[in-house]
C-alpha cells in the first residue's frame, strides 16, 4: 500500500469508526482510541471532523483529547519509547537512562519526536511494573531493570533494521 | 406545615430553594461564591460555598439540598481558614497586575480576598505562564487570571448553545481554551462576549478601543460623531452609582459633548429606519409567497452563528444591516455635506451595549476603499470609562438634547434594545397592512416579558411571531423550523439575554433584577416619547424623500441591505489524502462540512478514495475532504478539476473521474 493510499485508508477507517460506535457522543473515548490507532494520534483536522459527526463542539471535544495523557495532539515517531519515571524507577536509576537516550536522539522534554519522525520518547510516571524498576516500554515491548546501555542498544537495533527495510 | 431549617441557630423558612446557598441568602448572609451561577447548571468546583452540617460535616451549600431540620453553620472557625486557603491557593497562581486590569473594580477575586482579610499569601505559584489571547476584535482572553470556575465554559455552551471554549488538559495544566489552542477570532465563537460578563475576573474582558476613540477626538483634523445605542442609556447610570432605572439621555449626552464628540445621534434613528426596511421585506415576501419565516438580523452575534450553523436558513434572514450599519452608512453618505467635512476626515464612533459590535463594524463588506462606515465600536463600559477619564462628575450634570436629524427617534427604535422590541416595532409598522386594530403606540404583551422563546399569533392566525433570546433557545427553534414542526412568520433573535439591555457592553451586573430594570426602562423611555411608530419619524421621512426614495427601492439596498454567506467553524486546513506529487494532478475536494455530510457527502468521498485505489489510479489524482465549500444549500458539493458539481450524486462524481482518469492513463 503506497503512502497516497494509506491517507485514504485512514479516513476510511474513521468513518467506519465512527459508525461503529453510532456517532455518539457517549463513546467519544473508544471512538478517540480507534482513530489514534489508526494515525498514531489525533490529527486536528480529523478532530474537527469528528466534532462534527457526534454533533459536539470542537472545542468540547479538543477538552476531551487532552485531558488524558494517552492521546497525542501531535503527530508521534514510528517507533514509541516509554520511559517510567515514577517513584520506584527514580530511586532505580530511570534518570541515567532518559538522559542517555535523549542524548541520543536529540530529543528534550519539550521536543519529543524525531525530525525523521522515527521516535517518539516519553517519561510516563508509573506503568505498574515497579517490580522490574526501571522500566522501559519499546512499543509493545516491555523492558525491566534496563541500564543506559542496553537501552541505547535496543534503540541501535531499531535503527538497523529501519535502515535494512528502507 | 411549614419547614424550617436553622442557620447558625437562627430558624429560616424553608420555601421552593433547591440548595442550601439560596437559604443562607435568605438568612441574609452572602457566602462567597465562584462558579455558583443561577442560570447555569451546578458546577461545584470552586468550594468556596462550604458551611457546616451538622451530622454531615462540610458541604458545598450550593449543590447541596436542605432538608428539614437541618442545621448549618456558616462561619466556624475551620470554614473560614478553609476559605481563606482556597482564595490564597487561587491568588499564588493569579497573575496579580490588578491596577492594570479592566475588570478591577467589579472583580469578584478581589472582592472576597478583602472581604476574608487576606494579607499574604502563603503558597508558590504552581502554574506555568500561559500566552494571552490577543486575536478577537471583541475579547481578550488571559488564562493567568483564571481561577476556573467554568462559568464561561458554561455561559458559552448552556446558554448560547456554541462550546466555542471549555476546559483543556488537566491538573496543573488545565485551562479554558478554545479548541486546539486557537484564538477565539479563528474558531465559532460568535463574540457574543457573555463569557466575559460571567468571568469573576478579569481572565476574559471586552477589547478596549478607547485608545482609538481619543485619538480621532484628540486629532484636529477630524470629525467625531457619535451614535448611541437604546440600551446603553438605561445603564450608563450604574458605572456612576445611579439605580439601573435611570434614564441617563441627558447627561450622557453633555458628558459626551464635554468629552470632545462633535455631534451625539441616536442609533435608534437608524433603528427606525430598519424597522421601516424590515416590515416591507417582510409585507413582500409575505405577498409574493416567497420565503418565510423572516429572521431578524440586526444581532451580529446572531448573524455569525447563523452563517456558521444554519446555511440554509441564510436566505430567510432579513437583508436589513443592523441599526448600527444603517447608521454608519447614512452619515458617510450624508454628513460630509451637511457637516462640510471630507469624508476621510468624518469619524463615526458607536456607543454599544455590545461586544460584538466591534466585530460587526469591521466585517469586509462594510468597509469601501479603506473607509469603514463605523469606524469604532465602544461599548457602555468604555463610554463609563471615558467620562471618568475625564475626570467628568457626571451625576451633576445638566442633561442636554442629541442633535438633529439623526439624533430624533421614536418610541419604535428605542424598544429595539429589548428583546422582543423589534417585533413590537415592526407590528407597529405593518398593523395597518394586516388590519391589525391597535392604538397607535400599541403594546405587544405576548412579546415581552423574560421567558426565553415567545410566541404572538395575530390577525386572526395571519401573523405568527417568535421571540427567542440566548442562541440556544434560537437553535431549538431554528431546527423544529427545518424540521417542519414549527412556522412562523417572523423570528426575532437576540443573542444575549434580555436582549441589547443584557449585552456584554452594558457595566457588570451580578444579579437579573438590575436587568430587569432596565428592560422595563426603556419601555418607559418608549412611552414618553412623542411618537411610537417608525413611520412617524419626520426626519425619516425627510430622508427617504432626498436619498432612499422608497422602502427597498434601489438606493435603499445599498446603502441599507446586506448579504450573509455560508463560514466554517473553525480555521481548518483540508484533510489531504494524498502525499505530495505532480502539480498538474486532477485535484478532486469532496466538502464534508456539516450540511453536505447530513446529504451525504461522506460516502461520496469513501468510495471515491476506494475507487482511485481499485484502479491505481493514485498518481493521478490529488484527493482531499473540505470543511465546508460556502455552498451548503447545494450539498453535496465536489470538485473536480475545474469542474464544481453541486448536489453531486456518487454515480455522477464516479463518471467524471473514470473520463478524468482516461485522458490521464493515455
Ligand atoms: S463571546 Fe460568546 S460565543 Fe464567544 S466564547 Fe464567549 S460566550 Fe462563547
Ligand atoms: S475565564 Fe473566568 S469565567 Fe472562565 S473559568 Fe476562568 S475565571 Fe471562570
Ligand atoms: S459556588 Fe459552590 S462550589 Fe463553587
Ligand atoms: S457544508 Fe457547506 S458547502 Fe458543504
Amino acid at each position: 500500500m503506497s503512502a497516497e493510499y494509506a491517507a485514504a485508508h485512514s479516513f476510511n477507517k474513521v468513518i467506519e469508526i465512527l459508525d461503529r460506535y453510532d456517532r455518539s457522543e457517549s463513546k467519544i473515548i473508544p471512538i478517540l482510541q480507534a482513530v489514534q490507532e489508526e494515525y498514531r494520534y489525533l490529527p486536528q483536522e480529523v478532530l474537527t471532523f469528528i466534532a462534527t459527526s457526534l454533533r459536539i463542539s470542537p472545542a468540547r471535544l479538543y477538552g476531551v483529547a487532552t485531558f488524558y495523557s494517552h492521546f497525542s495532539l501531535e503527530p508521534k515517531g514510528k517507533h514509541i519509547l516509554k520511559m517510567c519515571d515514577g517513584t520506584a524507577c527514580h530511586v532505580r536509576g530511570s534518570s541515567a537512562v532518559i538522559d542517555a537516550l535523549r542524548d541520543k536522539l536529540k530529543l528534550t522534554t519539550k521536543k519529543i519526536t524525531t525530525d525523521d519522525m522515527m521516535f517518539t520518547f516519553e517519561t510516563v510516571s508509573c506503568l505498574g511494573a515497579c517490580g522490574l524498576a526501571p522500566v522501559l516500554v519499546v512499543d509493545e515491548n516491555i523492558y525491566g531493570q534496563v541500564s543506559p546501555e542496553q537501552a541505547l542498544g535496543l534503540v541501535n537495533d531499531i535503527i538497523e533494521k529501519e535502515k535494512q527495510n528502507a | 406545615m411549614e419547614k424550617y431549617i436553622y442557620i447558625n441557630d437562627r430558624p429560616v423558612l424553608w420555601e421552593d430553594e433547591t440548595n442550601i446557598l439560596d437559604l443562607t441568602r435568605k438568612a441574609h448572609i452572602d457566602i462567597p461564591t465562584f462558579c455558583y451561577h443561577s442560570d447555569l447548571s451546578l458546577y461545584g468546583a470552586c468550594r468556596l460555598c462550604m458551611v457546616e452540617v451538622e451530622g454531615r460535616g462540610l458541604v458545598t451549600s450550593c449543590s447541596t439540598a436542605p432538608f428539614e431540620g437541618m442545621k448549618i453553620k456558616t462561619h466556624t472557625a475551620q470554614i473560614l481558614k478553609l476559605r481563606k486557603t482556597i482564595v490564597e491557593m487561587l491568588l499564588a497562581n493569579h497573575d496579580q497586575e490588578c491596577p492594570k486590569c479592566s475588570r478591577a473594580n467589579d472583580c469578584k477575586l478581589r472582592d472576597v480576598s478583602n472581604r476574608l482579610g487576606i494579607d499574604k499569601v502563603r503558597f508558590r505559584k504552581t502554574r506555568e505562564p500561559k500566552p494571552m489571547d490577543l486575536g478577537s476584535e471583541c475579547l481578550v482572553r488571559d488564562p493567568n487570571k483564571c481561577v476556573l470556575c467554568g462559568d464561561c465554559v458554561r455561559f458559552c455552551s448552556e446558554i448560547q448553545g456554541i462550546g466555542a471554549i471549555d476546559f483543556a488538559a488537566r491538573g496543573q495544566n488545565v485551562n479554558v481554551a478554545a479548541a486546539y489552542g486557537k484564538s477565539l477570532a479563528q474558531v465559532d465563537c460568535i463574540n457574543c462576549g457573555q463569557c466575559a460578563a460571567v468571568c469573576p475576573t478579569g481572565a476574559i474582558v471586552v477589547r478596549s478601543h478607547i485608545p482609538q476613540a481619543w485619538e480621532a477626538i484628540h486629532d484636529p483634523q477630524k470629525t467625531v460623531v457619535a451614535q448611541v445605542a437604546p440600551a446603553v442609556r438605561v445603564a450608563l447610570g450604574e458605572m456612576f452609582g445611579l439605580p439601573a432605572s435611570d434614564l441617563t439621555t441627558g447627561k450622557m449626552i453633555a458628558a459626551m459633548r464635554m468629552i470632545g464628540f462633535d455631534q451625539v445621534y441616536d442609533t435608534a434613528f437608524a433603528a427606525d429606519l430598519t424597522v421601516i426596511e424590515e416590515a416591507n421585506e417582510f409585507i413582500a415576501r409575505k405577498a409574493n409567497g416567497e420565503k418565510l419565516p423572516i429572521f431578524t438580523s440586526c444581532c451580529p452575534a446572531w448573524v455569525k452563528y447563523a452563517e456558521q450553523s444554519y446555511p440554509k436558513l441564510l436566505n430567510n434572514l432579513s437583508s436589513c444591516r443592523s441599526p448600527q450599519q444603517i447608521f454608519g452608512a447614512i452619515a458617510k453618505e450624508r454628513l460630509p455635506k451637511q457637516l462640510k467635512v471630507e469624508q476621510k476626515d468624518l469619524v463615526v464612533v458607536s456607543i454599544m451595549p455590545c461586544t460584538a459590535k466591534k466585530y460587526e463594524c469591521k466585517r469586509p463588506e462594510f468597509i469601501h476603499d479603506g473607509i469603514a462606515d463605523v469606524d469604532i465600536a465602544l461599548t457602555t463600559q468604555e463610554l463609563g470609562r471615558m467620562i471618568k477619564e475625564a475626570g467628568i462628575d457626571f451625576d451633576s450634570l445638566e442633561p442636554e438634547s442629541m442633535d438633529l436629524p439623526m439624533g430624533f427617534a421614536t418610541g419604535a427604535g428605542m424598544i429595539f434594545g429589548n428583546s422582543g422590541g423589534v417585533s413590537e416595532a415592526v407590528l407597529r409598522y405593518a398593523a395597518d397592512k394586516f388590519n391589525i386594530p391597535v392604538q397607535e403606540n400599541i403594546v405587544l404583551q405576548e412579546v415581552r416579558g423574560e421567558s426565553g422563546l415567545r410566541e404572538a399569533t395575530l390577525a386572526d392566525g395571519n401573523l405568527k411571531m417568535a421571540v427567542v433570546h440566548g442562541l440556544k433557545n434560537a437553535q431549538i427553534l431554528c431546527d423544529k423550523i427545518l424540521a417542519g414542526e414549527a412556522d412562523y412568520d417572523i423570528v426575532e433573535v437576540m443573542a444575549c439575554p434580555g436582549g441589547c439591555t443584557g449585552g456584554a457592553g452594558q457595566p457588570i451586573v451580578m444579579n437579573h433584577s438590575k436587568r430587569k430594570a432596565r428592560t422595563t426602562s426603556l419601555y418607559h423611555a418608549d412611552k414618553t416619547m412623542p411618537m411610537h411608530r417608525a413611520q412617524d419619524n419626520p426626519f425619516i421621512g425627510e430622508l427617504y424623500e432626498a436619498l432612499l426614495e422608497k422602502p427597498n427601492s434601489h438606493k435603499a439596498h445599498e446603502l441599507l441591505h446586506t448579504a450573509f454567506k455560508h463560514r466554517k467553524r473553525i480555521d481548518d486546513d483540508e484533510l489531504s489524502f494524498s502525499g505530495s506529487g505532480d502539480e498538474d494532478r486532477c485535484k478532486i475536494r469532496v466538502c464534508v462540512g456539516t450540511s453536505c455530510y447530513l446529504r451525504g457527502s461522506q460516502d461520496i468521498l469513501a468510495k471515491t478514495l476506494q475507487m482511485v485505489e481499485e484502479h491505481a489510479w493514485g498518481k493521478h489524482f490529488d484527493i482531499s475532504a473540505t470543511f465546508c465549500s460556502e455552498k451548503c444549500d447545494k450539498g453535496p458539493n465536489v470538485s473536480i478539476g475545474d469542474r464544481v458539481i453541486h448536489k453531486a450524486t456518487l454515480d455522477q462524481v464516479k463518471d467524471i473521474i473514470s473520463q478524468e482518469a482516461e485522458k490521464r492513463v493515455k
